[in-house]
């Protein structure tokens, strides 16, 4: 699905090309992010017709290659919009090396949904809050650390505009790859009723599913009767036989 | 006849431009339920009208500090109070 970029690789070198996706709710500021990591120009507005990616480069940072994917702007990651998918399924079934959430800093609390929802996939994650000189005009003040000790993830603070903040970025997205960073990323924990039937079916699912992925994840899933994953599960990795099977355990979890 | 009369309840397309009101209840389930709770209706939240269509339909609100426009279809399933 990535293409394999060419860019010279200085000093060292590396053969592993790591992929970022670069996550985030509509006008945070993800493809400002993108082309002062890239130096790409990309035009901001949506593409026409059916485009899957809206954009990917390429960037070395301390002699490691990177390629940036820059993916469509959404609240959610719960597939009721093409756009939604999109993300969703670059983020958890294309395997990136890391997810790069961008957030609006003059309306955190907004932006921390789609945060949470990352986290219920993935703990590889570094969180960029973006638009911190529009906060600093407005009098909001992000305490950045605290919001990396409360979501147990990297955060960095930026105003990518003027490029303040993307050196420290970089060198934390390096951080995350060398595996200098280990993350504890906040869980939502919902009532215990609901608890009790994720635990049940993750448990009944996960002889099933590839180890890659997260079997909480797919469970909340599917008990909201979004059975899209599955097919992208069973038909990538397991052939249509334990298809069936996953589907009659899910069966007799939802009756 | 007895009749039991049950107070209107207000839904945020009775709230007019200008004016804003606190989600109570979403009254839909599913996918529509979840797509409302991810654009930040959620109970609790103050929500504010920006402005109407032309047409009437959408309207734009502000919720949770960015503009979301709203078709009058789902702003009806949004039951607010005003205190
Ligand atoms: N003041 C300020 N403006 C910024 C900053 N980052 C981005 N912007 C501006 O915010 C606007 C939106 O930026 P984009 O990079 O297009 O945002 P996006 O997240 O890619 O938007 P979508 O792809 O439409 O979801 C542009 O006008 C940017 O110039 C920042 O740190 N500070
Ligand atoms: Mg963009």
């Amino acid at each position: 699905m990535i293409k394999t970029n060419s860019l010279p690789v200085h000093g060292q070198e590396t053969t592993k090309n790591f992929v970022i996706a670069l996550a985030g709710n509509p006008n945070v500021g993800k493809s400002t992010v993108f082309n002062r990591l890239t130096g790409l120009n990309q035009h901001t507005g949506n593409w026409p017709g059916k485009t899957v990616i809206k954009a990917e480069g390429a960037f070395s940072h301390r002699n490691r290659r990177y390629t940036l994917v820059d993916l469509p702007g959404t609240y959610s990651l719960h597939a009721s919009s093409t756009d939604e998918q999109v993300a969703r399924d670059f983020i958890c079934f294309s395997r990136p090396d890391l997810t790069l959430i961008v957030c609006d800093a003059t309306c955190l609390e907004r932006n921390l949904n789609l945060v949470l929802q990352i986290l219920e996939i993935t703990d590889r994650v570094v969180l960029c809050v973006n638009l911190l000189d529009e906060a600093e005009r407005k009098g909001i003040y992000v305490d950045t650390a605290m919001l990396s000790q409360q979501l147990g993830i990297p955060v960095v603070g930026t105003a990518a505009r003027s490029g303040r903040g993307l050196t420290r970025l970089k060198d934390v997205l390096d951080d995350m790859v060398a595996g200098k960073i280990v993350t504890t990323p906040r869980q939502v924990v919902y009532d215990p009723e609901l608890e009790t039937s994720i635990n049940e079916l993750e448990e009944r699912l996960t002889p099933y599913l590839p180890d890659w992925i997260n079997s909480r994840w797919v469970a909340l899933r599917i008990l909201e009767r979004d059975y899209s994953i599955l097919d992208h599960i069973t038909c990538t990795r397991l052939g249509s036989y334990p298809r069936q099977v996953v589907k009659e355990e899910v069966a007799l979890c939802l009756t | 006849m007895n009749r039991i009369v049950i107070p209107n309840p207000l839904s945020l397309i009775d709230i007019p431009v200008g004016g804003s009101a606190r989600v109570v209840n979403i009254l839909t389930i599913g996918a529509n339920r979840r797509r409302l709770l991810d654009l930040g209706l959620v109970p609790g939240s103050i929500i504010e009208v920006i402005r109407r269509s032309p047409a009437g339909n959408p309207t734009a609100y502000l919720i949770k500090g960015t503009q979301i426009a709203l078709r009058n279809e789902d702003a009806r399933q949004i039951l607010v109070d005003t205190n």
